[in-house]
């Protein structure tokens, strides 16, 4: 099955466990160098909206230009797939020369090399197709979503997302860590220029604000990983790094190098949304909601599983670096569950789910199986744009309307019916349910954590398997809330300049065009573009099942082979694991199991409180809070755990002391005391001769007469005296 | 005291420092006048006095050295002081007509 790659159990720190060793060498070729146009085509969408920005174009033409460009992407995506297979061999693509600095002497060369280049292997193609597909989606979602806007933020909105596309782009296909860290600061950047979208929404400006401050501190790790690693290693190019570090025998050893993987891992935690620093993800929310499923579900947050994935080579450098990264990702997809339950706030329901989501792919590249997290970033790409895409549906027909207990039956309601069922697929496989792709994909990472001998992956696996079942129970708590049941809505307050537009420009589907805040308010039901994106989005959402059930099976599929065929799999932990046994069953019948159970019984549950006896619910509630010894769970949960407040308490309370200390010196010391003292030194001077100006006439002669006597009286004087020494 | 004494060994005579001590005198006079009056063309008049002492000195010197050349002297001064009279008095007509007052304290902007 991988034929190129030699396997080895080699591994110190776990003898039982094969690992690859062998990465093989890119091949330089001039000949893919059409591949950049993926690059390009973005890039000229880019410049195209930026123009139809500053001629205030007052049509759909920016949203087109982006769709097509990311078409374009899509198409040479496919070609590229289709052209080299699944188990290509990495190619290094040279675009143009970045930067080339050498130094030193002729014993120790120093060297910085970062040229403008492509590394494409099956990662970067497996994540490529991804983006730009969904991305493709996402955008003509989004030119009737954004319709509203048309002549105001449109092409602002269209330019962000090509910025997007071409950060992300850049990200996966650099060959080099400078590269992807331009790359990483791009999607930042687009991440801030989107959830700050609404600029006149002080709460959305806020998050921006947020989001990317927050994604400081882990781009700080990652720039110190970059620099230690090229100190270490004395390169940053991919295809060299992972060359130079086989033949340095895996170069373990050294505080600086086991420090490299901390200081990556901070990066993905960073951009992933993972403990400590996920709080800016449901912040976030407050952008487009295609935003949210483009960039704050489906792709960029995967960034930090690219990272992980392709420098996984660099985490063997430490023994326990591999672990943490589990734990956090552990504990983070039960934290974020915990949280998701008791929001009633959709699209933030989701927003915790995918966090959620995204600690179950670091769970499965910390226990060792980077399919199983490449897997899952698949699958979730698809389950999660289609939630958020149908979340953005239902806010887009009700004026803005998130809060789950104010809407109710969609289903029934007329035009909604692809939204409720298309929603109900993504439920589905959010909750795992037995045989869909989210149950596949998800199954693969808890095996292997239930599998696992070491570092206590057992109970991850467990952890895992309670969390599944929260998932399953939150996510139907939204659909049975939101789409099932009687019908029922109280639309949103968007009745203002930003969403009032839509019934003056298509009244066909609003019967008549009212002002929302009045009583005879009419959904506004999505048209074809919403729609059918919705409907591709599930298809490929089933899609994304069939690497799944091949590798149920036992046989092997494209995905599988991708993941071995890359970076990613090189220090990996690739034995199946069939022998550990828990309750007289091994890892894949547990998994079956419980997974089930989970899945099922949180559906259940969900159903009994949200759709069948709905005011058991507000029971179950109050009986909770009026017990004064378990009232702080609900409270709790509904409060986030008081995360955000902790932070403000610990990090921007002694923060923003040190920056009042600060702001107090600058202005009394430096400013006043050294700056503007040494200015009022000349001016103090002038004041003491100034009585002498007083504007008199007589004055200034009687000074200058004063003078010139003095004058006079001195010659006399000297005239006198030195004529008696004569 | 001796090197005033001395200067009687140029020659001259007990008018000279007569003449100075005139001379002096008027100066003193054109200065405290000057200095005490807010009048513009007193002040201007006090200043012509102060010119005529020093002319005066001139003709003392002259005496002293037994020359002409510090009567010439005067009769330069006095051609450039009717030019300067003229011009002065023209400028005093002209400050009379922006402040419609002859004080020298009506001009003191700079001062603020």
């Amino acid at each position: 099955m991988i034929p190129m790659l030699s396997i080895s159990d080699t591994h110190a720190d776990s003898p039982a466990h094969a690992v690859v060793t062998a990465i093989v060498n890119a091949i330089p070729s001039p000949e893919l160098g059409w591949t950049g146009w993926i690059l390009l085509l973005p890039a000229i969408s880019v410049v195209l909206t930026g123009l139809c920005c500053a001629l205030r174009v007052k049509s759909k033409l920016p949203g087109w230009i982006t769709v097509l460009a990311l078409a374009g992407s899509f198409a040479l995506v496919l070609k590229l797939y289709f052209l080299r297979g699944d188990a290509g061999a990495p190619v290094v693509v040279h675009l143009w020369d970045w930067m080339n600095f050498r130094w030193g002497d002729q014993n120790k060369w120093h060297a910085l090399q970062a040229d403008v280049s492509l590394y494409v292997d099956s990662l970067t193609l497996f994540w490529l197709l991804f983006v730009t597909g969904l991305g493709t989606l996402i955008a003509i979602y989004a030119t009737e979503y954004m319709e509203a806007d048309v002549g105001k933020g449109y092409a602002r909105f269209f330019n962000g997302v090509s910025i997007f596309i071409l950060a992300m782009c850049t990200l996966v296909m650099a060959d080099n860590l400078i590269l992807l860290y331009l790359g990483w600061e791009g999607v930042g950047l687009a991440s801030y220029l989107l959830v700050g979208y609404y600029y006149k929404k002080p709460s959305a400006v806020a998050a921006g604000k947020k989001a990317f401050i927050v994604n400081r501190i882990g781009d700080l790790g990652l720039a110190v990983g970059i620099w230690l690693i090229w100190v270490n290693y004395g390169t940053i190019e991919f295809n060299t790094l992972f060359q130079v570090w086989q033949d340095m025998n895996h170069g373990v050893g050294g505080f600086d190098k086991s420090l490299i993987p901390y200081c990556l891992m901070l990066g993905a935690f960073g951009k992933s949304a993972q403990l400590p620093l996920y709080v800016w993800l449901p912040d976030a929310m407050e952008g487009p909601t295609p935003v949210s499923a483009l960039i704050h579900a489906a792709t960029m947050v995967t960034a930090g599983v690219y990272l992980i994935a392709r420098t996984y080579p660099l985490f063997t450098l430490h023994p326990d670096a591999l672990a943490t990264v589990a734990w956090v990702g552990g504990l983070t997809a039960l934290f974020s569950a915990t949280i998701g339950m008791a929001q009633y706030d959709f699209k933030r329901v989701f927003a915790y789910s995918t966090i959620s989501q995204l600690g179950y792919m670091f769970m499965g590249l910390g226990v060792g199986t980077t399919f199983g997290a490449a897997y899952h970033t698949l699958t979730h790409a698809f389950f999660k744009a289609l939630l958020f895409l149908t979340a953005g549906a239902i806010m887009h027909g009700f004026a803005g309307q998130l809060d789950l207990r104010k809407l109710s039956g969609l289903r029934k309601v007329p035009g909604f019916k692809i939204v409720s069922w298309t929603m109900l697929i993504g439920c589905l496989w959010l909750s795992a349910f037995p045989y869909s792709a989210g149950m596949l994909s998800k199954d693969v990472i808890l095996v292997q954590a239930l599998g696992g001998k070491d570092h206590g992956f057992v109970w991850l696996g467990w952890i895992g398997l309670i969390t599944a079942a929260m998932t399953a129970y939150y996510a139907f708590r939204v659909w049975f809330r939101v789409c099932a049941g009687p019908v029922f809505y109280i639309p949103g307050e968007e009745t203002h300049d930003d969403h009032d537009a839509h019934h003056d420009d298509h009244g066909a589907h609003a019967t008549a065009p009212t002002s929302t805040t009045s009583h005879e308010f009419h959904p506004h039901a999505p048209r074809w573009a919403m729609n059918g994106v919705l409907i591709v989005i599930m298809l490929g959402a089933f899609a994304t099942g069939i690497p799944g059930y091949m590798e149920l099976r036992g046989e092997s599929n494209w995905a599988q082979v991708m993941m071995a065929h890359s970076s990613a799999f090189a220090g990996s932990v690739q034995a199946h694991v069939t022998d550990a046994v828990n309750f007289g069953m091994n890892p894949h019948q547990l998994v079956e199991l419980f997974g089930t159970i989970a899945s099922l019984g949180g559906i259940a549950i969900a159903m009994y409180f949200h759709l069948l006896q709905r005011k058991s619910a507000d029971k179950l509630r109050a009986w909770l809070l009026a017990h004064n010894s378990i009232r702080w769970i609900p409270v709790a949960m509904e409060n986030k755990w008081y995360v955000d407040e902790f932070y403000h308490a610990c990090i921007r309370g002694p923060a923003w002391i040190a920056g009042q200390i600060l702001h107090f010196t600058d202005k009394h010391v430096v400013d006043g005391l050294m700056v503007n003292g040494i200015g009022r030194i000349p001016a103090a001077l002038g004041r003491l001769f100034q009585p002498l100006y007083n504007g008199v006439l007589q004055g200034y002669a009687t000074t200058m007469a004063g003078g010139a006597a003095l004058v006079v009286a001195w010659v006399v004087y000297r005239w006198l005296t030195s004529g008696v020494a004569a | 005291m001796t090197h005033l004494l001395a200067a009687s060994q140029f020659g001259a005579s007990h008018a000279v420092t007569i003449t100075l001590a005139m001379s002096a005198l008027l100066f003193t006079i054109g200065l405290v006048g000057f200095l005490v009056r807010r009048n513009m063309i007193l002040m201007f008049l006090c200043t012509e006095i102060m010119f005529q002492a020093a002319a005066l000195a001139f003709i003392a010197f002259g005496r002293m050295r037994m020359d002409t050349g510090g009567q010439i002297f005067v009769i330069f001064i006095l051609t450039i002081a009717a030019a300067e009279a003229a011009l002065a008095l023209g400028l005093v007509i002209l400050l009379f007509r922006r402040k419609e007052t002859l004080s020298s304290e009506a001009w003191s902007e700079l001062h603020e």
